[in-house]
Formats: C-alpha cells, structure tokens, sequence
C-alpha cells in the first residue's frame, strides 16, 4: 500500500470511527456540534497569558475520549501533519514578549513564553475536539446537522461532497502513483520534472470519475439538495448533554477554577 | 416502451458516434445491446437518459425524453453503472439505497421499506450497514444492483454488469438479472452472459444499427458476428485461435 493508499484508507477509517457505539456516538449530531462551538468559543476566549485557565478545559476532550473509546493515539496519529502547524502558531512570541511573567523555583517564565504555551494549548484542545466531533459523528449526521441550523443548503452540499471527492482523487492518486513507481523502480518519490503530466492527469482522471459519479447521482433523483440518511432525533439526553456541557465551560471561564483549586490547598 | 427515432450524435462533427438509429423496445423484453470498442453501446444509453443530447427523438412510455421531462424518464429507468464505485460512493450501503427513493420524495419510513425489499429479493440483507469500501467487488456490484432496484423502475440498464467479476460472483450477477421482472437493455462484451439473460440482441457497428433480432440467431451468426468485430459466444465456441 502506498502513501496516498494511506491517506485513502485513514479517510475511510473516520467513517468506521464515526460508525462505533457509544454513548457519545448515540447522541444527536445537533447536539454534539453545538457543544463543540460552545467549547471552541469558550477556548478561544481565553487570554492570551491565562495559562492554567485553558488548562482546565482539557477536562472536556478527555471526558470524550473516555465516553467514545477513541483511542487517544489515533487522534494524534490522524493530526499528525496540522498538530506541528498549529504548535507553530506563537513560537515567536517569547522573543517579542520578554516581560518576566512568572517564577517556578528557579526558573522565571516571561510573558512570550506564557502566551505562546497558551496558544499553542488553545490550538491543540480545539484541533482534538473538532476531531473528536469528526470521530463521533458520520459527515452525512454532520451535514444534517448544519442543515438543522438552517445554513444554506449549497455550502453544506459542497462540503459534503468535497469530503467524498477528494476520497475518489485519493484513490486515482494512489493508482498513478503505483503504475508510476512500477515503471521507475528504486526511485523515491515522483521526480519532479514528471509532476506537471502527473497533476494535470490526477485532475483529468479526477474529473472525469467526478463527473461519472454525478451523473450517478443525478439518475438517482439528486437534483443540488441532499435527503441525508436518518438523523437520530433530539432527545431529553441531548438537552441534559448539551446544557450540563456549555454550564461547565461557562464555570470553567467565569470562575478560575485552578486558582481555586491552588488557593485551597495553599490554605 | 422505449423508441428511438432518427438518433444521431456525434462529439465531434467529422466523426459521428450514432448515425440515425431507429429501434424499439417493448415493455418485459431483456435487450442485448453488443457491438466491438467504440460502437456507440454506452452512447445509447447516455442518450436515453438525457447525460447528452443527441438528434431524433426518444420516447419513454409516449413521453419525450426532453430536459423538462428528465425527473420523470429517470425515475423509470434504472441505470446500473459499469464501475460500482462510481455508483457507491456513500459511506455505507443502507446510505447508498435510500439516497434514490429520498430524492424522489418518498418518505423516510417508506423508503426503507423499499431499500429492505430490494435487499431481501437479492438476499443482501447482511450487506445492508456495510461500509462500501469494506465490501467486494461481487458484493459491490449487487449492492448497486440492489441501489437501483429501491427505486423500483420499470426498465433496469445495465452497463457491463459481469465486467471484472471472478466466474462466481459472475453467475451470481446472471442469476440475479435473469431473475428481474423489469424491462432490461444490457450492453456488454460477454456474450456468454448475453445469451443468458437475453431474449433480443442489437448489434451495433459504427454508430449504426447492424443486426436486431432473437438473441439465439445473432449470437450464432458466426459470419455477421465476425464482420462488425465480434465473437461467438465462448460457449459456442468462441474462443478460436487467431491467423
């Protein structure tokens, strides 16, 4: 199996995920997707140097990782190639910053450092969640799901079937690649002066499997709105989940629960 | 049922892929559409659905296959793809069979209905919560056999429906066909399968009609067959040595 066959299969392993049972996977993707807005949101309104406040709130993606049995390898195994992007984010701050912030025995923490260990936390927590929604619930739920908010049906449609298409170019890819690699043997990789021919044939190839595809739908009835499969109703758990959820992030950012927690033992 | 009036269609105007076709199907008769590389097979069919526009008329039970009329003409024909995954492209199978009868506006309860029935007529229930990908190309191609009979149309066209099966899973496929009640037209280069399945064969050659006639006479004429660049069946001792 070759790397883009990889990349194929890890996309069509998101599906089985998603197709698990647990009491998170039995929840309504409405539900589920609000909690998560509330969560990203509720992250995001962090400061920037309040460091052991976006700490607590790793508190709801472990909760997850319990509840849904995803294992937590495969989340950092899946956002292995975005992770180091998002640690990026803030690495520059600690020379910008250079403001002492914070002393642990003998080690003074500045300003930059503080807020780049921030960002990077908020990056993480918001990359595991998302992905813990993804794991959790089927794309067609999802899409039901944004449909339910009432967003227009086009940019939902096009997400959904971008999510199928670049399955199929992933597919075409991985069999240019292996006819590609048959040929030039001991070869690593595609060499470059052969990329241009090779592109322009995977979006040629993509096209046209693309096009059969929608022409399959199309006799099908599709006529631009998708009927997404059976989207599990609300239900009283829903409303518990969703309200208990969004309660304790409110708690989580209103109140600082590590200073609380520290002061107590202090005492 | 199905008429084809003075049809021509070309992609390129020197160089037509139908030259003035006329046939007609009638409801209940299972049609072999044959003919080598290149001949116009799965143009016929392209046109019949309206996926091109092509010159003449087709009519559909009296109704012109026309861009106004394409929901309804659709809705009778069933079109079974000769690449499944082109055809399959849900997550799972249930997904993949509920997908047609929603969009034609069936209710949740009644098209599940319908995607049970289809199942249990080709006994695929255990297929049902399948991942696609996870399935075999046996498995696949009677998933999108049994896609196209939740819809429950009146005639079920098939493009080169035993393409790249193993012998197996081929019979299984004519098994499957022969027991369909619908009207069906089947291109294809297996002969063997089209003799059957098929009462009637057409065969084409260069855009145009060659032969139509009871399948039993045209997959026999050796000397019609080898003019258009075609075979007898294997089973009639096709399979002769060349030079």
């Amino acid at each position: 199996m070759n790397q883009v066959e990889r990349g194929a299969c890890e996309l069509h392993e998101m599906d089985e995920l998603a197709a698990r049972q647990s009491p998170i996977h039995s929840l309504c993707p409405l539900a589920k997707l609000l909690t998560t807005i509330a969560y990203l949101v509720t992250v995001l309104s962090f400061r920037k140097y309040d460091l052991s406040g976006v700490t607590v709130m790793l508190l709801y993606p472990v909760l997850l990782f319990q509840l849904s049995g995803i294992p937590v390898r495969t989340c950092f195994h899946k956002l292995r190639f975005v992770l180091p992007l998002v640690m990026a984010v803030g690495l520059f701050n600690p020379f910008f910053d250079r403001q002492p912030m914070l002393t642990l025995g003998a080690l003074t923490l500045s300003g930059g450092v503080i807020s780049m260990l921030t960002l990077m936390l908020k990056g993480v927590f918001c990359l595991m969640t998302a992905f813990l929604l993804m794991a959790t619930t089927s794309i067609d739920a999802l899409c039901a799901a944004l449909r339910r908010l009432r967003l227009s049906g086009m940019p939902v449609t096009l997400l959904l079937l971008t999510y199928r298409y670049v399955g199929i170019m992933a597919e075409e890819a991985a069999a240019m690649t292996d006819a590609y690699h048959l040929r030039a043997p001991g070869q690593r990789g595609i060499r470059f002066s052969a990329w241009g021919s090779f592109l322009g044939q995977l979006l040629l190839r993509s096209m046209d499997r693309g096009s059969e595809l929608y022409s399959g739908m199309q006799l099908r009835g599709f006529r631009g709105e998708f009927h997404y499969a059976a989207m599990k109703p609300w239900r009283w758990s829903d409303t518990v989940y969703l309200t208990v959820c969004v309660a304790l992030f409110l708690v989580f950012r209103l109140f600082h629960l590590a200073q609380l927690l520290g002061s107590l033992l202090v005492r | 049922m199905i008429e084809f009036q003075n049809i021509s269609f070309a992609y390129e105007k020197e160089r037509p892929v139908l030259s003035n076709l006329s046939f007609c199907i009638r409801e209940g008769e299972n049609v072999g559409l044959i003919g080598a590389n290149g001949a116009g097979k799965s143009t016929v069919m392209k046109v019949l659905l309206g996926l091109l526009k092509a010159e003449g008329r087709i009519l559909v039970d009296g109704t012109e296959v026309t861009k106004g009329s394409l929901t309804e003409i659709r809705r009778k024909l069933g079109f079974v793809l000769q690449n499944s995954d082109n055809q399959m492209f849900m997550p799972t199978v249930y997904e993949d069979m509920i997908f047609a009868p929603l969009n034609y506006g069936l209710s949740r309860t009644e098209a599940e209905e319908r995607v049970d029935k289809a199942l249990e007529k080709l006994g695929l229930q255990e297929l049902k919560h399948r991942h696609n990908h996870k399935i075999s190309g046996g498995e696949k191609r009677m998933a999108a056999i049994a896609t196209v009979l939740a819809m429950e149309p009146e005639v079920i066209l098939m493009d080169e429906p035993t393409s790249a099966l193993d012998p197996y899973n081929r019979r299984i496929v004519i098994n499957t066909i022969r027991s369909l009640p619908q009207t069906k037209i089947i291109t294809s280069h297996d002969l063997d399968m089209i003799l059957d399945t098929c009462d009637r064969v057409i065969l084409l050659s260069g855009g145009e009609l060659a032969a139509d006639g009871p399948a039993d006479a045209i997959l026999r004429d050796r000397a019609l067959l080898e003019a258009h660049r075609m075979e007898l069946p294997l089973c009639l001792g096709g399979a002769r040595r060349q030079g």
